[in-house]
C-alpha cells in the first residue's frame, strides 16, 4: 500500500471534549483515487495535515510506502514529501514571482533532475494541462481555473508516489470546477499515485474510484 | 474525461540550483524591489559613513605621526622643557653623556601671523646638527655659511606646504608677531620637498632665540644614541640630569601626544558613524520582518513541498548577504567619496580644530575597505537572522489553511524566562547595572575604556536599543488592547486592524523608536552641551573687556611695560592679567596648562565655575591651586592632593583646592595666583587680560583709550565678552557639523525605514481595500483608516523613543561624555526641536499611509478580492 494509516487520532487542546480525529485507518494504494468528504471543521484538513506530515497525530501511524512518518523528524518529514508527495491546494499558492513553466518546474528542481528528463517531463506536463502557450506568462497573467491547472501540474511534475488535494475546486465557478476535478483524476491515473481528495463536495467527491465520509471525528 | 494529449515536446529547464535560488531568494527580493532597494541603501550609508569618518581619522593620525618623524629625523630620544623651555646649558650636559651621539637643540614657536590671522610653527635650529639626525636637511648645513644660507640674518626657509598656504616664494617677507610688536622674515628659500608634509618654517637657532626673546632657553633637545646602547639604561641616565618639569620622550610618544587630545574625539566620532551602520542593520531587521509575515503562506507552501528549514534559513540569509554585499560595494565607493569631499570641507579633524598646519591627502587602504564591506555584509545578515528564524518557525499546518491571514503571537507573560519582554527587560537591567557601575566610585570598567573610548557606555545604550526592540511588542500590545473601540466604522476597523496585526505593528514601531531615541538622544546631548558652554561662558567671561595678545603658547604677549601702560588707562577700574604655559607633571606625562590669575583664594567662585572645593584647610608650605574635571581624570589631581608642580626650572609644593568646570583644556588645566607664578618664574609676560570698566564708561571708549598706549594695529584682540561668547559657540556648532551630519542621515535613514514599512503593510491589504470597497466604505474614509493606523504606530514609536532617547541621552551626558572628554554637563533638553521631530515623525507616518493606500487603492482594487497571494 502506498499510503496506510492506523488507528490515527488527533486532539487539539486539553481540555477539548472529543478529538478531531478518532481512531482513524485507511488505505490507499497507487492508481487509487479516494475521496474525503466532511462538512466544515469536520477535520478533512487536519487529516490531511497528517498524511502529509505536516502536523503529529496523538497516537497512530502513517505509513508512506512503507515509511513510518513518526519514526521522522522534521526534515525527514521534509524531505519525504520533497520526493514523494505532491500537493494541490484551495488558494493555488503559485509562486507570483516565477512563470508558470518555472512554477511547475520546481519540484524536479528541489529533486535535483535536470537536463532532457526535467525538460521533457515539462513539455509533457504543460501539454496535459492545456497551458504549453502560457509557458512564460506571469501568474497573475491567469484566470483561477489556469492557476489551479498549474498548480496540478506542480504536483505531479516529479512524479509522486502520493498526490494530496485540498478542496482544489473550492475557489473555482462549477464549469471550471469540473475540467479541473476531470483533469487532476487522469493525471493521478495516468502517473500511477495515490490520490487522495478532501472536499465537502459531493460533486468533487463523485470523480473518486472510492468516498469516505468524516463525520463526528470517525472515517466511514 | 479528458483525453490526455501527446507531449509538446521537450521544454527547457533552468539548472535545479538557479530555479531554487529564484524561488526562494531573488523572486521574493525581485517582488519587492522598492523594500529590497531601502535596505540596500540603508547599509550602503552606514557603510558610507563609517569609512569615510575611519579613512579621515586614519589621515589624520597617518599625517600626525609622519609630520612628528619628520620633524624628528633619526632621533632616538628628545628632551623636551615646559612652557618657558629649557635652560640651553642642559644642552653640552647631555651632549657630553658617553651613550649620546648626537645632541640638536630646537626652539619651537608658533609664530602668529598677525596679517593673516593664524599661527605657523617655526623651529629653530643648528644646522650642523640637524643634519646629522635629518638626510633631507644635509644641504642646510652644508650651506649654511653663505649669504643665502640658513645662518644669514633675518631669514625663514619654509616647507613647500607652508609656502603653497601663505602664498609665499623666495624672496618675499613673512611677517611675525613678537610680543605687540611685528617683524618681518625674509624668506630665503624651500625646505626639500618631501622631508616636511606639514607647514612649518625653519631658521637659525639663535635668531630663533633672539628674535622670539628666547635668549638662554631652547624647547627641546633631539638626541641619537651611540649604537647599541640600551634604551631603557639610557632613558635612565638622561633623565637624571633634566630639571623638573622636563619631560623624555621618544618620537614615537611624542606623536601619541599630539593624537591623544583628539583621539576621543576621532573615536567618539566613528562610533557615531557606526551607528549609523546599526541603523541600517536594523533597517534590514525590519523590512525582513514584514517580508517574512507577509510570505508566511508562501513560505508555508515550500516548507510543504520539501524545503528544510535549514534551507529556509538559508534563503532568508543569504537573501540578506546578497542586500548586504550590494549594499556594502556602493557604500565603499560612497564612503571614498564622502572621504575626499569631508576632507576638502572640514579638514583632518573634521573641524574640530586640532589639526591645524597638517596637508593631508586621502589615502585608501584596501584592507580598510575590506574590513568595512565585510562589517556591512555581517551587518545585513545579523539583521536577517531574527526574520530567518521566525520563518524556520512559521507552522505549515495553519498557515496553509485557506483564509487564514497569518497569527501573530506575542507573549502575554512579561516573565516568561525565554519570552521577548523578559529578554528585554535582562538587557535593560544589564544596562542599568553598567551605568551604575560607571559612574559610582567603583569604575569597574576603567581597563576596557581603550583609548579613552568608553566601551562599557556604548554597550550600555547598545543593551537599551536592543532591549527596547524585545519589548516593544509587548508594549505595543498593551497600549493597542486600551485603545477606545467605539467612533467612526473606519476608526474601528484601524483599531481592530492594529491590535489583529499587533507583531507587524510592534516591527514597524521598533523602526522608529531605533531611530527616534538616537536622534532624541544626540539632540538632548547636543543642546546640554551647548548650554553648559554658554552658561559656561558667561561665568568665566565677567569683565566688562577682554584684551588679548595671541593665544597660549605662541609668539604673542604683553611685557612688563605694556602691562603697566594698561593699567594706567583711564577708565579702567581694574585689570587683571594672565599667563598660560605648558608644564609635564611628571617624566612622560602628557603635558597640563597652567593658567596664571589674579584670584581671591578666600572666594574662588568669583572667578571659577567650582565644582567642589576642599574640605581641609591649606597644609603649611603648599600653594593653592584649582584643578579642572580634565586634571582629575588624567592626573589624579583630586581636591586636598598635595603635588609638585614644576614652575619654570623648579618646584613648587601645591595644595587642590577646588575643582571647576573647563571646556577649553581637555588635557587638563591648573590654576594658581599669578604673583604665585611670578615669583616663581621670574616671567612677568602674560598672554592676556580682563577689565573691569569704572561706572560711566562705555566699552568703546575704553577700547579707543586702550588702542591709544598699544603700538602697531591688529598685533591684539580686543573683544566684549558677549563676541568671545558668540564665537565660541561658532565654533561649537562647527565642531558639530559633522555631528549633525550624521544624525540627520541616521534620521533620514529611520524616515525612510518607517515609510517603507508602512507602505508594505498597506500594500499587502489591497484585498481588504477591495472588499471594503465593496461593501461601501468611501476611498477618503479608508484613506482617513490609514492615516489613523500610521498616525498611531507613529506616536507609539516616537513616545517610545522619546522616552529611550531621554535615556540614552544621560547616558551620554554621564558616562560616554565624561570619560571621553573629562568635563561634565548639565541636561537641557532641547523642547521646541524635539516637539518640532515629533510632529515631523507622527505627520511621516500618517502620511506615506494615506499615499500607500492611494496607491494600493487602484483601479483594479476589486481583482484584489480574489482569493490569491
Amino acid at each position: 500500500m502506498t499510503v496506510e494509516i492506523r488507528n490515527l487520532s488527533r486532539r487539539f487542546g486539553r481540555d477539548a471534549e472529543r478529538p478531531v480525529l478518532q481512531d482513524i485507518t485507511l488505505q490507499v494504494a497507487s492508481g487509487e483515487y479516494v475521496a474525503i468528504m466532511g462538512e466544515s471543521g469536520a477535520g478533512k484538513s487536519t487529516l490531511l495535515n497528517l498524511i502529509a506530515g505536516l502536523d503529529r497525530p496523538d497516537s497512530g501511524t502513517v505509513l508512506i510506502d512503507g515509511v513510518d512518518l513518526g519514526t521522522l523528524d522534521d526534515d525527514g518529514r521534509t524531505l519525504l514529501r520533497r520526493r514523494r508527495m505532491g500537493f494541490v491546494f484551495q488558494a493555488f499558492h503559485v509562486l507570483p514571482y516565477l512563470s508558470v513553466a518555472r512554477n511547475v518546474a520546481l519540484p524536479l528542481a528541489l529533486n535535483g533532475i535536470s537536463g532532457a528528463a526535467a525538460d521533457f517531463r515539462l513539455g509533457e506536463l504543460l501539454a496535459a494541462v492545456g497551458l504549453a502557450d502560457r509557458a512564460d506568462s506571469a501568474p497573475g497573467e491567469l484566470s483561477g481555473g489556469e492557476m489551479q491547472r498549474v498548480a496540478i501540474a506542480r504536483a505531479l511534475a516529479h512524479r509522486p508516489a502520493v498526490l494530496l488535494a485540498d478542496e482544489p475546486t473550492g475557489n473555482l465557478d462549477p464549469r471550471i470546477a469540473s475540467s479541473v476535478l476531470t483533469l487532476l483524476r487522469d493525471q493521478v491515473k495516468h502517473d500511477g499515485a495515490a490520490g487522495i481528495l478532501v472536499t465537502h463536495s459531493a460533486t468533487a467527491a463523485a470523480t473518486a474510484d472510492r468516498v469516505y465520509v468524516l463525520e463526528n471525528g470517525r472515517l466511514r | 474525461m479528458t483525453t490526455v494529449t501527446a507531449p509538446a515536446g521537450p521544454r527547457p529547464t533552468p539548472a535545479p540550483w538557479r530555479l531554487w535560488l529564484s524561488a526562494t531568494v531573488l523572486g521574493p527580493l525581485r517582488q519587492s524591489p522598492g523594500r529590497a532597494l531601502v535596505a540596500v541603501m540603508a547599509i550602503a550609508l552606514g557603510v558610507a559613513l563609517g569609512l569615510a569618518v575611519h579613512l579621515i581619522n586614519r589621515v589624520a593620525a597617518d599625517e600626525v605621526q609622519l609630520a612628528a618623524r619628520s620633524l624628528f629625523g633619526i632621533a632616538d630620544l628628545s628632551v623636551q622643557g615646559s612652557g618657558q623651555g629649557l635652560d640651553e646649558s642642559l644642552y653640552p650636559t647631555l651632549a657630553r653623556l658617553p651613550m649620546v651621539a648626537v645632541a640638536s637643540p630646537v626652539v619651537d614657536v608658533r609664530a602668529r601671523l598677525p596679517d593673516r590671522g593664524r599661527t605657523l610653527q617655526l623651529l629653530g635650529i643648528d644646522p650642523f646638527r640637524v643634519r646629522e639626525l635629518q638626510a633631507p636637511l644635509a644641504p642646510l648645513g652644508a650651506t649654511a655659511v653663505r649669504s643665502t644660507g640658513m645662518l644669514a640674518e633675518d631669514s625663514v626657509w619654509l616647507s613647500p606646504a607652508a609656502a603653497e598656504a601663505l602664498d609665499l616664494a623666495e624672496g618675499d617677507e613673512l611677517r611675525v608677531q613678537v610680543g605687540l610688536e611685528t617683524q618681518g622674515l625674509r624668506v630665503a628659500g624651500l625646505l626639500p620637498a618631501g622631508a616636511f608634509r606639514q607647514q612649518i618654517g625653519m631658521l637659525d637657532i639663535a635668531e630663533a632665540q633672539q628674535r622670539f626673546a628666547r635668549l638662554g632657553r631652547v624647547d627641546r633637545i633631539d638626541l641619537r644614541l651611540v649604537p647599541g646602547s640600551e634604551l631603557a639604561a639610557a632613558r635612565g641616565a638622561i633623565a637624571a640630569v633634566l630639571p623638573a618639569g622636563a619631560r623624555l620622550l621618544t618620537p614615537g610618544e611624542a606623536s601619541d601626544d599630539a593624537l591623544r587630545l583628539s583621539r576621543a574625539y576621532r573615536t567618539n566620532l566613528t562610533a557615531l558613524a557606526l551607528v549609523a551602520l546599526f541603523t541600517g542593520a536594523f533597517l534590514v531587521y525590519s523590512t525582513q520582518m514584514l517580508v517574512v509575515a507577509r510570505r508566511r503562506r508562501e513560505i508555508a507552501f515550500l516548507h510543504a513541498m520539501g524545503l528544510t528549514v535549514r534551507e529556509q534559513l538559508a534563503a532568508i540569509l543569504l537573501g540578506g548577504a546578497i542586500v548586504g554585499v550590494t549594499g556594502a560595494a556602493l557604500g565603499i565607493v560612497l564612503g571614498i567619496v564622502a572621504a575626499r569631499a569631508g576632507l576638502a570641507a572640514f579638514g583632518a579633524d573634521l573641524g574640530a580644530g586640532y589639526f591645524r598646519g597638517l596637508a593631508p591627502s586621502l589615502a585608501v587602504p584596501p584592507l580598510d575597505c575590506l574590513v568595512f564591506f565585510i562589517l556591512g555584509v555581517l551587518a545585513s545578515i545579523g539583521g536577517s537572522v531574527a526574520p530567518a528564524r521566525e520563518a524556520a518557525s512559521v507552522s505549515p499546518a495553519a498557515a496553509l489553511r485557506s483564509g487564514n491571514v497569518g497569527s501573530e503571537p506575542i507573549s502575554r507573560r512579561l516573565g516568561k524566562i525565554g519570552s521577548e519582554p523578559f529578554s528585554g527587560a535582562v538587557l535593560w537591567a544589564i544596562a542599568g547595572l553598567i551605568v551604575w557601575l560607571e559612574i559610582g566610585p567603583w569604575p569597574l570598567f576603567k581597563q576596557f575604556r581603550g583609548g579613552g573610548v568608553p566601551w562599557p557606555g556604548y554597550l550600555a545604550i547598545a543593551c537599551l536599543l536592543i532591549g527596547a526592540v524585545r519589548v516593544a511588542p509587548a508594549l505595543a500590545r498593551a497600549v493597542l488592547d486600551r485603545l477606545p473601540g467605539g467612533g467612526p466604522a473606519w476608526r474601528q476597523i484601524a483599531t481592530a486592524q492594529l491590535r489583529g496585526t499587533a507583531r507587524s505593528t510592534a516591527i514597524s514601531l521598533a523602526a522608529v523608536l531605533v531611530s527616534f531615541s538616537l536622534m532624541v538622544a544626540m539632540a538632548i546631548m547636543v543642546q546640554s552641551f551647548r548650554d553648559s558652554l554658554d552658561t559656561w561662558l558667561q561665568r568665566v567671561l565677567p569683565a566688562d573687556l577682554y584684551l588679548r595678545a595671541g593665544t597660549p603658547g605662541t609668539s604673542a604677549y604683553l611685557d612688563a611695560k605694556t602691562q603697566q601702560r594698561l593699567a594706567g588707562v583711564s577708565g579702567i577700574a581694574r585689570i587683571d592679567f594672565v599667563s598660560s604655559t605648558e608644564v609635564s607633571l611628571k617624566h612622560g606625562a602628557p603635558r597640563i596648562v597652567v593658567l596664571a590669575r589674579p584670584i581671591d583664594a578666600s572666594d574662588p567662585t568669583r572667578s571659577l565655575p567650582l565644582r567642589r572645593e576642599a574640605r581641609h584647610p591649606l597644609p603649611s608650605g603648599t600653594v593653592p591651586v584649582w584643578v579642572s574635571e580634565a586634571a582629575l581624570d588624567l592626573h589624579g589631581l583630586d581636591v586636598d592632593t598635595v603635588f609638585d608642580l614644576p614652575l619654570g626650572e623648579r618646584s613648587v609644593r601645591a595644595s587642590v583646592r577646588g575643582l571647576w568646570r573647563d571646556y577649553e583644556r581637555p588635557g587638563g588645566a591648573v590654576v594658581l595666583a599669578r604673583s604665585t607664578y611670578v615669583a616663581a618664574t621670574g616671567d612677568e609676560r602674560a598672554t592676556g587680560a580682563a577689565l573691569w570698566l569704572e561706572p560711566g564708561t562705555s566699552a568703546d571708549t575704553a577700547s579707543a583709550a586702550l588702542r591709544r598706549v598699544l603700538p602697531g594695529g591688529g598685533v591684539y584682540e580686543i573683544a566684549r565678552p558677549q563676541e568671545l561668547r558668540r564665537r565660541s559657540l561658532e565654533v561649537f556648532d562647527r565642531t558639530f557639523a559633522v555631528t549633525y551630519l550624521i544624525e540627520a542621515i541616521a534620521v533620514l535613514i529611520g524616515l525612510v525605514g518607517i515609510s517603507a514599512g508602512i507602505s508594505t503593510q498597506v500594500l499587502a491589504r489591497r484585498g481588504e481595500f477591495g472588499m471594503l470597497r465593496h461593501v461601501g466604505v468611501l476611498r477618503r474614509e479608508i484613506a482617513r483608516l490609514l492615516a489613523f493606523e500610521g498616525a498611531v504606530q507613529g506616536a507609539l514609536g516616537v513616545i517610545g523613543g522619546l522616552a529611550l532617547g531621554s535615556l540614552v541621552s544621560l547616558i551620554l551626558i554621564h558616562v560616554v561624555n565624561r570619560q571621553s572628554f573629562h568635563w561634565t554637563m548639565d541636561l537641557h533638553v532641547p523642547w521646541g526641536a524635539l516637539a518640532g521631530l515629533t510632529a515631523l515623525l507622527i505627520g511621516a507616518a500618517a502620511a506615506t499611509a494615506a499615499i500607500s493606500g492611494r496607491l494600493a487603492m487602484g483601479a483594479d482594487v476589486v481583482r484584489a478580492v480574489r482569493e490569491d497571494w
